[in-house]
């Protein structure tokens, strides 16, 4: 892997195991696990984090999905349905989200995950 | 229906340039809830429709500046095994107990979240990268 040293190998290894476990249990890309470690451990600011955590995403979701592909559970028609509308909604939030401060992102991020806690409790 | 998972693909989208994500918690109740999909197929095709938005995601704030692709791609990489173990265990197992458990760590993790947003001196860290 390219100009990564040892160390900081070794905590993005442990925070991808984890953000990996939990889109693949969950079929999310695993951002709500990266972006607060990679923001409270690592010392990432707010953007370079979100930034980052998008970039191991494009890896996360292309292993999760082609696992999935294998028990045979993809819905490819639904998954663009889906999918080509959100490219639109990504240019969107990407372009807003350099207009905002580094602090709304954080406050806008603690209720996401809280919204995704009670979503899997509610669920449970 | 179509429209309204459209617009939910939209949403999902937007909350994931805006927060760093892949939208799947906007994915799967879209697949799932609106286009009646089992919650396991629900979570398998949300990983497919993730993919163009990260893409899309990481070139814009690469142009903004926003992306360490290196360290981006290697903790993509490293967490293959994760992801693997993570799609053969919901095949297998029923995951209500790891949901709680997750619930409870999205909720520690929120509140260091909103803390960080309400404090008034949150400069980050300096870098640490080896590179």
């Amino acid at each position: 892997m390219p100009r990564v040293s040892r160390n900081r190998r070794l905590e993005l290894l442990a925070i991808g195991t984890a953000a990996g476990m939990f889109s693949g249990l969950f079929g999310v890309g695993g951002g709500t696990i990266m972006v607060p470690l990679l923001i409270l451990w690592l010392g990432y600011d707010e953007r370079t984090a979100t930034g980052t955590s998008l970039a191991a995403i494009i890896v996360i979701s292309a292993v999760g999905a082609t696992a999935q592909a294998v028990y045979g559970n993809l819905h490819v028609d639904d998954g663009l349905l889906v999918g080509i509308p959100a490219v639109g909604g990504v240019l969107l939030g990407t372009w807003l989200q350099q207009r905002v401060s580094m602090r709304v992102i954080s406050a806008l991020f603690s209720l996401l995950l809280t919204a995704l806690a009670v979503d899997l409790v509610v669920t449970a | 229906m179509i429209l309204e998972a459209a617009l939910l693909g939209v949403a999902a989208g937007a909350v994931s340039g805006m927060l760093g994500v892949g939208g799947g918690i906007l994915f799967v109740p879209a697949l799932v809830l609106v286009l009646d999909l089992s919650q396991v197929d629900g979570e398998a095709t949300s990983l497919l429709a993730i993919l163009p938005v990260a893409i899309v995601g990481t070139w814009r704030q690469h142009r903004y500046g926003n992306v360490r692709l290196g360290e981006g791609l290697a903790m993509g990489t490293l967490a293959a095994a994760g992801t693997v173990g993570g799609v053969a265990l919901v095949n297998v197992l029923p995951v209500d107990v790891v949901k709680i458990g997750f619930a409870v760590l999205l909720l520690f993790t929120a509140f260091q979240m909103m803390r960080r947003a309400l404090t008034a001196d949150a400069e980050p860290k300096p870098e640490e990268t080896g590179s």
